[in-house]
């Protein structure tokens, strides 16, 4: 019955003798914790769909968004994002100083659009319209929020990295940990493009 | 000194000294228990001059068998605080008929049925699987340790901060009164005001973080990190079924975590996700809750089947019967779990269409679970049949796992549902399974993997008490329960009026002094087998002619693990290697690089704990503090580069050569 078709009197090789190491994991892990960090960011979103019309009598998405203003704030996102991909490209050539300033071009970005989403969550708030005004405004602060505390963690995370670039140089350390706030800054633009579709457009044009 | 109202707001928010419950006889004799148990375990440790080896070698460990280790010593030490909730509740629910109260009063019960299940759940199943997979993949896999050593230690200890954070509500303030999984509205701040749902909410984020990343971490260990020649369809059954099980954890934790955070935004901020007013929606939560909810179950059980998958291949010295298939219907079953979570609440009004979509599901996860049996039964057919203690409890698991899945497919007809929804037919259901499936597992992996992590056996006389004990007081405590369900009587009762009904429960309670008899069992079983350790030493290594790679290293393993990586032919590897004259490298060792210790995770969930008592008390400024401090040492743990060591060759052949004699003597 047994399916091993091996001459059992060949005596095969038990272990290498040689040193064994296993290729890195950092990528598979972070992409995993991306996932999950996606399925918080769907949540969100259900939620949304599901409660996002409940106005409660209260102001609806029409009265609220300023679609110029979440524009300039998007490109400021998207803007971001290519300048990232320019550090990275640095990166490949190994120029520090190149590549540190394109990461302080895209967390400036970054800065900007934090700072255009608070405005906009304060101004909201001044005209009575915060969270706890309706089930559709819980929804809403909680998923642009959400995003924004996204944005300001790889802020963080990314002056974190700059100073860890000068001190220490594009070493192999710091190759990874580029290419995993890579990732993490992507991904936060790819979340963002629903945001702004699913959540603004659809809400004032839909 | 009191005179300032203001200034005592402020430093300890609403924390007051009536938080501290001190009359309540119960609370201020278990508080002084733990107490006295605690300054003795601290003065041993002190007097023994413990705290340096204690912090170097396993605190600070990134060793994933010293961890896999501690999670185990943290379930087991949970599993008393939640046994003890058990005792509570039964014996109230025998005495309190008619005129007799009982002795707990119903806000008190409301707290102990609560925190009954979150802590057997989150702090007493979920770290004994976490143990074992921590403890045993890498071996079976032949790596030397997980993909990221050190989130693998920060794990463990958030999820032990979760259980502080839990463990510090008996003594100030109070748990939640709203069931485990805490239903809004009744746990929005309307109508639990107090701390206790809080207690709940940031206990189980905590808990929770360490969680996600222990999948995430085992995830990319299973995938990335296996010996040479291990394809998927050669991994041993427990990592396949460690491998859907963690798949399912980064999976559905995230969606606990969202689901807890919105709640505690209705709580904290006064959102309005599941408030009944202003558009909130009650039942987004418990769809919620339950889409994470269902996979936990599977989460829990799955590592328990492939630990009968191991017991059973080995104790009968066959090759385990249907390997693929196996692989197959877990597969099968971690995808299945995500589409019957609404068959928790048919009774809500979905409608006909809905209910009868996810009844069928829920049948059809009975299909694999069926394969499994039988693959069991036919590797146990004509096999050479061992009744160890393991194989014991995989017997008795075969049985009671068979009666609890049947009632099972019961509960899964929607019509007999809205009869049995929310009685006591449903808790002797999930306690037949959890208790006949997940712990008889996970008892069954303690007395087969302990000679492993210790070097010697445990002792089977007591072993025998343990398992029978348990296994006849199970019958005896759930099986009056089915009765009573059947009867109509609801889950979560403090009182009964019915007279009749009491010789029911009084049954039940004997049972749950039988199995308190079968934990005792177990303690004395540890202790035993300690004091006989010499007698019971096993220094080969395969104290049960095992067949995966685990059993081919030394008991306890090196740190490294294997000296040399193995390669592997066959998925009982082991086995294979000694059945063709696989010859123990006894020279050309080289050194080998490791992760060092660092003691970062520590500190991280020092400080989670500070930033969980902070919130749920409303001390603001303590959170601030532990928000920026935690945010700080993480920051300052990437700025230390020098991570790794290497442990010298003159090393690993020294402790290669001490095998050598042991196993020498041995012959």
């Amino acid at each position: 019955m047994s399916k091993t078709n091996v001459d059992p009197l060949e005596k095969p090789r038990f272990y290498l003798e040689e040193d064994h190491h296993p290729e890195s994991s950092t990528n598979l892990g972070f992409w995993l914790y991306l996932m999950s960090d996606c399925l918080i960011f769907a949540i969100l979103f259900a939620t949304y769909a599901v409660v996002g019309r409940n106005y409660a009598a209260g102001p609806s998405p029409a009265d609220l968004f300023d679609l110029p203003l979440v524009a300039i704030n998007t490109a400021m996102l998207l803007l971001s994002s290519i300048t990232y991909g320019f550090a990275m490209l640095q990166m490949e050539r190994n120029a520090k100083a190149e590549t540190l300033f394109w990461l302080g071009v895209t967390g400036i970005f970054g800065a900007i659009f934090i700072g255009l989403e608070l405005y906009e969550f304060i101004h909201l708030i001044h005209d009575g319209a915060g969270p706890s005004r309706s089930a559709f405004l819980s929804a809403f602060f909680t998923l642009v929020g959400t995003h924004g505390l996204h944005v300001t963690f790889g802020i963080i995370w990314l002056i974190t990295l700059m100073v860890q670039v000068s001190m220490k140089g594009l070493i192999e350390a710091n190759r990874r940990r580029l290419m995993c706030l890579s990732m993490f800054w992507h991904f936060l633009d790819v979340v963002w493009i629903g945001v702004f579709s699913f959540v603004y457009l659809i809400g004032v044009v839909g | 000194m009191f005179s300032n109202p203001d200034l005592l707001k402020f430093i300890f928010g609403r924390l007051t000294l009536e938080a501290i419950p001190y009359h309540e006889p119960i609370l201020i004799v278990t508080f002084i228990g733990v107490m006295l148990g605690g300054l003795a375990l601290l003065g041993v440790i002190t007097y023994f001059k413990f705290w340096g080896p204690l912090w170097r070698d396993w605190i600070t460990s990134v060793d994933h068998k010293k961890i896999g280790i501690m999670y185990i010593i943290l379930a087991i030490i949970m599993l008393l605080r939640g046994f003890s909730d058990a005792v509570l509740m039964r014996a109230q629910q025998a005495l309190a008929f008619g005129e007799n109260e009982g002795f707990l009063p119903p806000h008190h019960y409301d707290q102990i049925f609560t925190a009954h299940g979150v802590i057997m759940i989150f702090f007493v199943a979920m770290p004994f699987v976490t143990g074992f997979m921590n403890f045993v993949v890498p071996l079976q896999i032949g790596a030397r340790d997980v993909s990221f050593p050190f989130l693998n230690n920060f794990s463990f200890w958030m999820t032990t901060a979760g259980a502080i954070i839990i463990m510090l509500s008996l003594f100030i303030g109070e748990f939640a009164r709203t069931g485990w999984l805490a239903y809004p509205p009744l746990s929005g701040a309307a109508y639990s005001p107090g701390v206790g749902v809080d207690y709940y909410l940031w206990g189980l984020q905590v808990a929770g973080v360490g969680t996600t990343l222990s999948g995430i971490n085992l995830i990319a260990t299973i995938v990335k990190m296996r010996a040479p020649g291990m394809t998927f369809m050669k991994m041993p059954i427990f990592t396949w079924t460690s491998l859907c099980t963690n798949v399912l954890i980064v999976a559905t934790f995230p969606i606990l975590t969202a689901t807890l955070a919105l709640l505690s935004l209705d709580r904290y901020v006064g959102t309005n996700f599941f408030t009944n007013d202003l558009g909130g929606n009650p039942m987004m939560y418990i769809n919620l809750i339950w889409i994470w909810g269902h996979p936990e179950v599977y989460i829990l059980v799955l590592p328990a089947f492939g630990i009968f998958s191991e017991v059973v291949a080995t104790f009968c010295g066959k090759r385990l019967f249907g390997y693929a298939s196996m692989v197959y219907a877990t597969c099968v079953i971690m995808i299945l779990s995500y589409l019957v979570w609404l068959h928790h609440f048919f009774t809500m009004g979905s409608g006909a269409s809905v209910n009868a979509f996810f009844g069928i599901t829920t049948m059809i996860i009975s299909i694999p679970t069926g394969a499994k049996i039988f693959n069991w039964l036919f590797t146990m057919y004509r096999g050479r049949i061992r009744y160890e203690v393991p194989m014991l409890w995989t017997v008795g698991f075969m049985v009671t796992f068979v009666i609890g899945g049947m009632t099972g497919v019961m509960l899964a007809v929607p019509p007999a549902d809205f009869v049995l929804h929310n009685s006591l037919f449903l808790i002797a259901h999930f306690h037949n399974v959890i208790i006949g499936g997940v712990l008889f597992g996970l008892l069954a992996g303690v007395n087969y993997w302990f000679p492993k992590a210790f070097g010697f056996k445990l002792d089977p006389f007591w072993g025998k008490m343990s398992f029978w004990f348990w296994l006849i007081g199970f019958y005896i405590a759930f099986m009056p329960l089915y009765v009573l369900g059947l009867m109509g009587v609801t889950r979560r009762l403090s009182h009964i009026e019915d007279p009749s009904l009491q010789i029911w429960f009084v049954t039940a309670a004997v049972g749950v002094a039988l199995i308190a008899c079968g934990i005792a069992s177990f303690i004395i079983q540890l202790v035993v087998s300690f004091r006989k350790r010499e007698e019971l030493r096993d220094v080969t290594g395969d104290p049960w002619n095992g067949r995966t790679l685990e059993w081919s290293t030394s008991s306890p393993p090196p740190d490294y693990n294997f000296a040399f990586t193995p390669v592997v032919h066959d998925h009982d590897s082991w086995y294979d290697m000694k059945n063709r004259g696989y010859g123990r490298p006894l020279q050309g060792f080289k050194p080998i690089h490791m992760p060092k210790n660092t003691g970062a995770g520590a500190i991280l969930s020092t400080l989670s704990v500070a930033l969980a008592f902070g919130l749920i008390w409303y001390i603001w400024w303590l959170v601030a503090v532990s928000f920026v401090a935690i945010l700080a040492v993480a920051i300052i743990h990437t700025f230390n580069y020098n991570r790794d060591f290497y442990i010298s060759a003159e090393d690993v052949s020294a402790e290669e050569t001490r095998r050598t004699e042991l196993l020498a003597r041995q012959v």
